[in-house]
């Protein structure tokens, strides 16, 4: 499957139809892109009106979801699509979730960068927050990637990538915890930026999920809880 | 009592077991391996001409016993030739002239001691549109066994009966089974053409479009009754309703232009066909 066969149907109708789901969902992806990415720079900087921002932008991600949602229902009831089609539709449906669940923990993010900035510059743990936030952002735009050009290549990249997401959080959560263990006065702090480390984390795995159900588009393999040597 | 999780034994017979079973579907066979005993018909290398015009390509393939397989494509692919070619029903046009087999029961159907009428028998076909005789509904059904030779009233009540029911039609016409039948509606004139069909318990049944005509209740009865029947027949269908053969079969066959292009579980075929061809039909695009 590639995308130009998405406008080879005989019903034109049909064609937009789907073009609109695809190209609806890439517009979420964009704002959920933008939207971990303001996170992570409201924590870094301290910037508590860009997180307030990032909180704001999270409400029109839920009405993204609910219309996308809306839209692949309404096909799927009047198309009755079949294999590629219907896979471009359930991807949809799936994705449009993680993507909602990105803006959740994007949201999270947020929360914790406006309590860090009330009490000063923290030194430690900003690195890694900064340093795993690109990490991530990379894998969301690779994934979206992927879904915008139904690369299962680059999609299979991104799986990989996770891995090393999770290896970075885990030494970074090493790192505070012995922090912490040395300046007990900084723990609440400290396990603010340790839960915005959980959710970038958790949408390194939100973009690994689209990079799965890309795969699934492109290949029509369910790859899903596979270890990476099996893929 | 506390809980030591490092401790605890899992097959304990103190700790209930919840039993909750994972369900894994199982995929269905392909039709390359399909062993001999399921197989029920076969064909092979087979060939069919209308005069020059050459309709069947070099078609290899099995049917299984007791399951639904489908035939889709466009108008005109080969599909009704083919199916109608499983109980000589092509003999009927004089041009037609075949080459390559069809086995059924191991003989090939074509061989000059096969005896049409028994093997029509065996192999039972139902059309596009409803025709019953211009008969009363009993007699309709009836009419079969009378021609086998069948003469005990008592006999011929049971099985009017059986296959009545058989067609998930009995309920409907018990009362008035001795009105015509063509007072009928086309959704119970299509069930009484399947009774009749089944009452001489064929072993196949040919279904070429049988609900085409029908509205989309009489539709869904209709294939509620193909899901009954194939408990104890083998079926085959021709149909241009995709979804139709998505919901009802278990194999599907995707022809064009005479060849058998693709021939997969169901499932495959609408989720992840192998071939473009046949992703191009199913999703309505222009290959």
């Amino acid at each position: 499957m590639s995308s130009d066969e998405l406008a080879q149907h005989i019903s034109r109708q049909f064609n937009d139809e789907l073009e609109e789901v695809r190209s609806d969902l890439l517009a979420m992806g964009g704002m959920v892109e933008k939207q971990v990415a303001d996170a992570v720079s409201s924590l870094v900087n301290a910037d508590s009106a860009q997180a307030l921002e990032v909180l704001t932008t999270e409400k029109k991600i839920n009405k993204m979801e609910l219309a996308i949602d809306e839209e692949c229902i309404r096909v799927i009831a009047l198309r009755q699509p079949a294999a590629s089609d219907l896979r471009l539709l359930v991807v949809a449906t799936k994705a449009n979730i993680d993507l909602e669940r990105m803006g959740d923990e994007a949201s999270k993010i947020a929360k914790m960068a406006i309590k860090l900035s009330e009490g000063g510059v923290l030194p430690k743990g900003y690195i890694e927050v900064r340093h795993i936030g690109v990490h991530v952002c990379t894998m969301l735009h690779d994934a979206l990637d992927a879904f915008a050009r139904f690369d299962a290549d680059l999609a299979l990249q991104v799986i990989h990538e996770d891995r090393s997401v999770d290896m970075e959080y885990e030494s970074a959560m090493r790192q505070l915890v012995i922090f912490m263990m040395e300046d007990p006065r900084y723990i609440t702090r400290v396990l603010n930026v340790l839960w915005s480390l959980r959710a970038l984390e958790r949408i390194g795995d939100h973009a690994r999920n689209i990079a799965e159900h890309v795969i699934y588009l492109v290949k029509g393999r369910d790859v899903r809880h596979q270890s990476l040597d099996e893929l | 009592m506390t809980l030591n999780i490092s401790t605890l034994n899992i097959s304990d017979p103190n700790i209930p077991d919840l039993h909750i079973p994972v369900p894994i579907r199982k995929s269905p066979q392909l039709p390359s391996n399909f062993s001999a005993e399921e197989i029920c018909m076969e064909t092979k290398d087979f060939n069919l001409f209308y005069g020059e015009k050459q309709a069947l390509n070099n078609v290899n393939m099995s049917i299984a016993k007791k399951k639904v397989t489908a035939f889709i494509g466009p108008s005109g692919c080969g599909k009704s030739t083919l199916l109608r070619s499983f109980n000589r029903m092509n003999d009927l046009v004089d041009s037609c002239h075949t080459r390559g087999q069809i086995l059924f029961d191991n003989t090939n159907i074509f061989h000059r001691g096969v005896d049409v009428t028994d093997l029509r028998r065996r192999v039972g076909m139902v059309f596009q549109k409803p025709n019953p005789f211009p008969k009363t509904i009993y007699e309709n059904v009836a009419y079969g066994l009378r021609i086998q030779g069948i003469r005990k009233k008592r006999i011929i009540d049971e099985r009017v009966e059986w296959a009545l029911r058989g067609a998930a039609l009995w309920d409907e016409v018990k009362d008035r089974l001795h009105d015509n039948a063509l007072g009928m509606s086309g959704g119970q004139q299509q069930r009484l053409v399947i009774a009749r069909t089944i009452a001489v318990e064929p072993e196949v049944l040919l279904l070429d479009e049988p609900c085409s005509a029908l509205d989309p209740i009489s539709t869904l009865k209709v294939e509620e009754l193909i899901n009954d029947l194939k408990e104890r027949y083998t079926i085959v269908i021709v149909t241009h309703n995709m979804q139709q053969a998505a919901r009802v079969s278990d194999y599907t066959a995707f022809m064009y232009l005479g060849d058998m292009v693709e021939y997969s579980d169901t499932d495959t075929i609408f989720t992840n066909p192998g071939k473009k061809q046949t992703e191009d039909y199913i999703t309505g695009r222009y290959g």
